[in-house]
């Protein structure tokens, strides 16, 4: 039994935006304008120790969507996957207040505001309680990669394999590798002593 | 971080306090917001949902190997095609090139396939609108026209801007087809794009190409990025350039006068004021040779004239290189010691380098770097330019140029016939197409046409001014983005003057709404590369089959088939297909390509047949993600796609050259050495390489190009067949079709180019060694007088130049900030294309302009609100102002990817109905400035001045 997990490799992402428009691509028939399942994100932009980052869904293990959802539309799959039922879905919101990455992402399709269904990556595992590879698993959720066996699309298109997806032994082995390879301080997230770092201040390259 | 470019941007003030969730919650909701303007712009593309859905998931999948279509990387792609619709991409992680990855570009390729707003049918501008018409009556009317034109006013007046877009056999066909209209009035993107790198390297050491290849560039130990941002503009090298840095402690020195996102990446960066390379070059040579640091043997054996150089970098010390430059010595030192410490190192630059009034300076110089430090033909070295769109490099091969035949042959008697020769069409009746009349001593035949930077003046000139018998009366844009070019109100005053434009592209592009007119203007809808096949040219010299993937969407037309529909109506096409089967009104690309293999000795792209291509095509999981060479299988010992020069006709079996200039390897096996293009002597000096000779050859030094008289003297003349001997007799390794010379020199080992020394000094130039030059449009005038630009010139490519009459102008007062352009990663060229692409336009919403928070607060604006952008030629925009420390104080950046709108006027309504772009906005070139190069008329698009106010 696999534990999913994406892990973006800040030392190479060059915030291409390759993953975002792959996630598109991948998952078309279910997105719209507006909704992007993973973005780039950049600190210090245009000053010393740029630094940039893919986010999407993180599927954790003690997922706080899952805890907060009122419907109870979450379910953890058997490879760590958090994927949610979109037919129990009220679109209240709560999830992405939870959420630490931000990843939930509402569409507006209807009058006066209201909240649409919920819609996040799904690692291009489908959705739940639909037909794996289905006409309507496409059009709800998008892509089913995972039962077709592949990863995800947005790190299968990475420009510059940063952005790294898989069982999470296995990425973290490639990642331990290039830290390794790296062999300097620095060659990770950020040195220890920048754990609980001021991202105001400029951080050393 | 592109999401603060958006309308409802996050202050960057607050960002200073890093990015936290809530703002990443901000943007999300941001997007959300999106949505709900989203919907009615998205109407359109309902179209496509539901042919998507009209596939049955279960029916079968074929698979297709293409190459993506947007920078010359040349990325491999995966298109799973059902029942005709390309329903899936997936990464090639076995593609030597980009091992699956994608920038934002390639991974949203698919989209090609949609095309929802595309053109979709021939069309003509009729008293403002657009009407439909039959490809047959639009050709008939516009092939009328053009004859017209050629009866009152010459073959010259019928302008033919062909594009980087084409693949090989197209680009090929152009140039010949316009040869036999009788023109020299062709160009394409290449002219504003590297003109200056392919003549100031190729006038260098031989061939103007990059050296090496990406994946070589594993090899490097440093690597110099001088005017190159590959992290926005060629995103999947920074694949190969990160895995140096990784695996091979490959330092990164990044100048830029921007704090790009290459300069993320970079262990040092600096920042030099625009327009000045050669001062911050010289300023790295000066460390170099004040601590001895240059590669002396290699110097002696295989360079001329670094003496000269040497002279001229003694007047560049610390203390004047940081007065032009504004670099100060340390940071120049430490560039000199990183680059000199860790060899073999390289160069990369594009368009920062390039697009200068002294391009031809700047390239040369950064040659003359390489040199000096040896870093030449080996392995983890070389002169890398990126090159820019996906085939510019095989456009600029095949001729698509006003001062080139294909494969670089000129334009004088000798190149004519030779290529009469290989058509097999009469010389006299070719050069009877021609105006035969000669203006100030010059043949319009053997002399350059107007290049693509300089259409507007072959419009709005004087005619009497101009050499050639009329001014310009009815432009072809076929496949280019007209904001991609300066002077943007001049080109509309242009646009207006034209008989006829004939836009014939998949996308209607600016060109169609920005002209002003109300008639006669023609749109024939091209199909992609997706919807056709050939070969095409990454920035490595490889050559790459693509497969189709779809047929052509709407009534869409690949390029070759519209120049045959063409060329019958105007009578040319028994002449230009004589040797190429038209099948259904398509000319066999199989046939195009073997036609040109019999032509193209002179750059090796004689040995690529289509089978071998597609031989390659097939396999290319079997070449080394290093080496490029082929592990066993039936590309044993090639090199992945041939990359030229691949010597000799395809039954030679020559592997091609994965490094140029590499002495380690026999020719046999992709060795070589500088070219002896220059003559043998100059003062009585040697030109020839001195105990440097490629691996195996059995003459143990210099020696010049090879010809029918030197293998003779050789006494190598009777391992000719008898055939070849008929055909090689009195013709030279360029001319003779035979390939008979060039056989037998590989044979010796022998490269069949000579064996010279590369040249620091080029003689033939208006500045000999490559100095310092201020720009046109310069803030520091105090800078002028000590480094003026060139004088007026009566005529350049037919053409009067203008440069000290404009830099005398002191417009600095009024215009005090220096401007410069560049690329977004999401966007490429003039932006149409991708613009409609609605997975790549969602990412950049909106034009907008970079300006240092000093001058922001200055000129009292904030991140986020509307401001003009003017320059001093009056042009302005009207753009989003984004406040970024990115840019320094004084410096402003505006990406050049935008249209559809013009000095503040909304121009989306100009276009046909369904095809306008999902985001347009203000074209940068609008700005930019009068500037042309002397030796090639690159456009200058990286320095002009503007001033910013709020709007």
């Amino acid at each position: 039994m696999a534990s999913m997990k994406f892990l973006c490799d800040s030392k190479r992402c060059i915030e291409c935006n390759g993953c975002v428009t792959a996630c598109k691509n991948e998952n078309d028939d279910a997105l719209e304008w507006g909704i992007q399942r993973r973005r780039v994100v950049t600190l210090n932009d245009g000053e010393p120790g740029e630094s940039s980052i893919s986010v999407a869904c993180m599927h954790c293990t003690d997922a706080p969507c899952m805890a907060v959802c009122p419907a109870d539309c979450f379910e953890r799959t058997e490879d760590g996957i958090v994927l949610h039922d979109k037919d129990l879905c009220i679109g209240c919101g709560y999830c992405l207040f939870a959420c630490p990455f931000g990843a939930p992402q509402f569409p507006k399709q209807d009058a006066f505001g209201e909240r649409g269904k919920m819609d996040k990556c799904t690692f291009c595992a489908g959705g739940p309680n639909v037909e794996d590879g289905s006409a309507e698993e496409k059009e709800k959720y998008g892509a089913n990669r995972i039962a077709e066996g592949k990863l995800p699309m947005c790190a299968s298109l990475c420009s510059t394999k940063a952005l790294l997806a898989g069982d999470a032994s296995k990425i973290s082995d490639v990642y331990a590798e290039r830290v390794v390879a790296r062999g300097a301080k620095n060659a990770g997230w950020a040195s220890t002593a920048d754990l609980s770092y001021d991202a105001s201040k400029p951080q050393e390259s | 971080m592109k999401l603060t470019k958006r309308s409802d941007t996050v202050s960057k003030d607050e960002k200073q306090l890093g990015i936290s969730r809530r703002a990443f919650m901000r943007n999300s909701s941001i997007a959300a917001a999106g949505g709900a303007v989203g919907v009615g712009m998205f109407a359109p593309g309902m179209m496509k949902k539901a042919e998507a859905k009209s596939v049955d998931p279960e029916s079968p999948v074929e698979i297709k190997r293409t190459i993506c279509s947007h920078c010359s990387v040349g990325c491999g792609i995966y298109a799973e095609v059902q029942e005709g619709v390309w329903t899936g991409q997936e990464p090639a992680f076995d593609h030597p090139f980009n091992a699956g990855g994608h920038c934002a570009k390639g991974a949203a390729l698919r989209e090609h396939g949609h095309g929802a707003k595309r053109l979709k049918y021939p069309m003509k501008l009729v008293n403002g609108k657009w009407i439909k018409m039959s490809w047959e009556t639009a050709l008939e009317e516009v092939s009328q026209q053009v004859l017209k034109i050629r009866e009152e006013s010459g073959p010259d007046s019928v302008y033919w801007l062909g594009s980087a877009k084409h693949n090989n056999e197209q680009a090929y066909l152009f140039r010949k087809m316009v040869s036999m209209w009788g023109t020299n009035n062709v160009d394409h993107q290449a002219r504003i794009c590297h003109s200056t790198t392919v003549a100031g390297v190729a006038n260098t050491w031989g061939y103007g190409a990059m050296t090496n290849s990406l994946n070589d560039m594993h090899n490097c130990k440093s690597i110099l990025f001088i005017g190159s941002n590959p992290a926005e503009a060629h995103p999947v090298a920074m694949q190969h350039i990160l895995i140096a840095k990784e695996k091979n402690s490959c330092k990164i020195v990044v100048a830029d006068p921007r704090r790009t996102r290459t300069a993320a990446k970079a262990d040092h960066y600096v920042s030099l004021r625009p327009g000045s390379d050669v001062a911050f070059v010289w300023g790295v040579l000066y460390h170099v040779f004040k601590n001895e640091w240059e590669d002396k043997e290699f110097i002696h054996q295989r360079v001329y004239g670094m003496e000269e150089v040497r002279a001229e970098v003694a007047k560049w010390t610390p203390a004047e290189v940081e007065r032009v430059s504004g670099v100060p010595e340390a940071e120049v030192y430490e560039t000199a010691k990183l680059l000199s410490e860790n060899r073999p190192g390289c160069v990369v630059w594009c368009m920062g380098g390039t697009q200068h009034t002294t391009g031809n300076n700047n390239t040369r110089a950064y040659c003359i770097l390489e040199l000096a430090l040896g870093n030449m033909g080996k392995s983890g070295g070389g002169a890398n330019i990126f090159r820019g769109h996906d085939n510019v490099q095989g456009a600029t091969d095949f001729g698509v140029l006003s001062d080139n035949l294909p494969g670089y042959y000129g334009l004088s008697e000798g190149a004519w016939k030779h290529w009469a020769g290989v058509w097999d069409v009469d010389y006299e009746w070719l050069k009877n197409r021609f105006d035969q009349k000669d203006y100030r001593g010059k043949l319009p035949m053997n002399h350059a046409g107007i290049p693509v930077s300089r259409w507007i003046d072959g419009v709005l000139e004087n005619k009497d001014n101009i050499e050639q018998n009329d001014n310009i009366r009815a432009m072809f844009y076929w496949g280019h983005a007209v904001n991609s070019q300066t002077r943007g109100p001049e080109m509309r005053t242009a646009m207006g003057k034209l008989d006829m434009m004939v836009i014939v592209d998949p996308y209607p592009g600016v060109a169609a709404v920005m002209n002003g007119r109300t008639d006669n203007v023609y749109l024939l809808p091209a199909t992609t590369q997706f919807e056709t096949t050939g070969s095409v040219t990454a920035t490595n010299r490889s050559i790459q089959w693509r497969d189709k993937v779809i047929e052509p969407l709407f009534e869409s037309k690949p390029d070759h088939e519209i120049m045959y529909l063409l060329m019958k109506k105007l009578g040319l096409a028994d002449q230009v297909f004589k040797h190429i089967e038209v099948k259904n009104n398509q000319p066999v690309i199989e046939d195009i390509t073997r036609e040109y293999n019999k032509g193209m000795w002179t750059i090796g792209y004689t040995g690529q047949s289509p089978e071998r291509l597609k031989a390659h095509q097939k396999n290319w999981h079997t070449f080394h993600k290093t080496t490029l060479e082929g592990e066993g299988g039936v590309a044993n010992g090639e090199t992945y796609g041939l990359p030229w020069p691949c010597w000799g006709t395809p039954e030679m079996k020559h592997p091609g050259t994965h490094i140029l200039y590499d002495t380690s390897k026999p020719v046999a096996l992709g060795g070589g050495n500088f070219r002896a293009r220059f003559g043998v002597e100059r003062d009585g000096e040697s030109l020839l390489a001195v105990d440097s000779y490629s691996k195996d050859c059995e003459l143990e030094g210099g020696f010049p190009e090879f010809s029918a008289k030197l293998l003779k003297q050789l006494g190598w003349w009777d391992e000719l067949t008898a055939d070849e001997k008929l055909k090689a007799e009195g013709k030279n390794w360029k001319t003779d079709v035979s390939g008979g010379i060039q056989r037998v020199a590989i044979k010796h080992g022998c490269i069949p180019f000579g064996n010279a020394k590369a040249r620091a000094v080029v003689w033939t130039f208006p500045d000999a060694v490559p100095i310092h030059r201020e720009p046109l449009y310069t803030p520091r005038r105090d800078l002028v007088a000590d480094y003026p630009t060139w004088n007026d010139s009566e005529a350049m490519f037919r053409l009067p130049t203008l440069y000290k009459s404009i830099q005398d102008k002191d417009v600095s007062g009024e215009y005090p900030i220096i401007l410069t352009s560049g690329r977004l990663v999401e966007y490429e060229g003039g932006g149409d294309e991708t613009r409609s692409n609605p997975w790549l336009a969602e990412l950049q919403q909106e034009m907008f302009v970079e300006v240092n928070p000093k001058d922001a607060n200055d000129l009292g604006f904030r991140d986020g609100e509307m401001v003009w952008v003017e320059g001093p030629e009056k042009g302005r925009i009207h753009v989003k102002a984004m406040v970024t420390r990115r840019v320094k104080p004084g410096l402003a950046f505006l990406p050049f990817h935008f249209g559809g709108y013009f000095q503040g006027e909304d121009l989306r309504g100009n276009y046909p109905e369904g095809s306008t772009p999902y985001v347009s906005g203000e074209s940068a070139n609008v700005v930019t400035t009068y500037g042309y190069d002397p030796v090639t008329q690159m456009q200058e698009t990286k320095v002009t001045l503007c001033k910013i106010f709020k709007a």
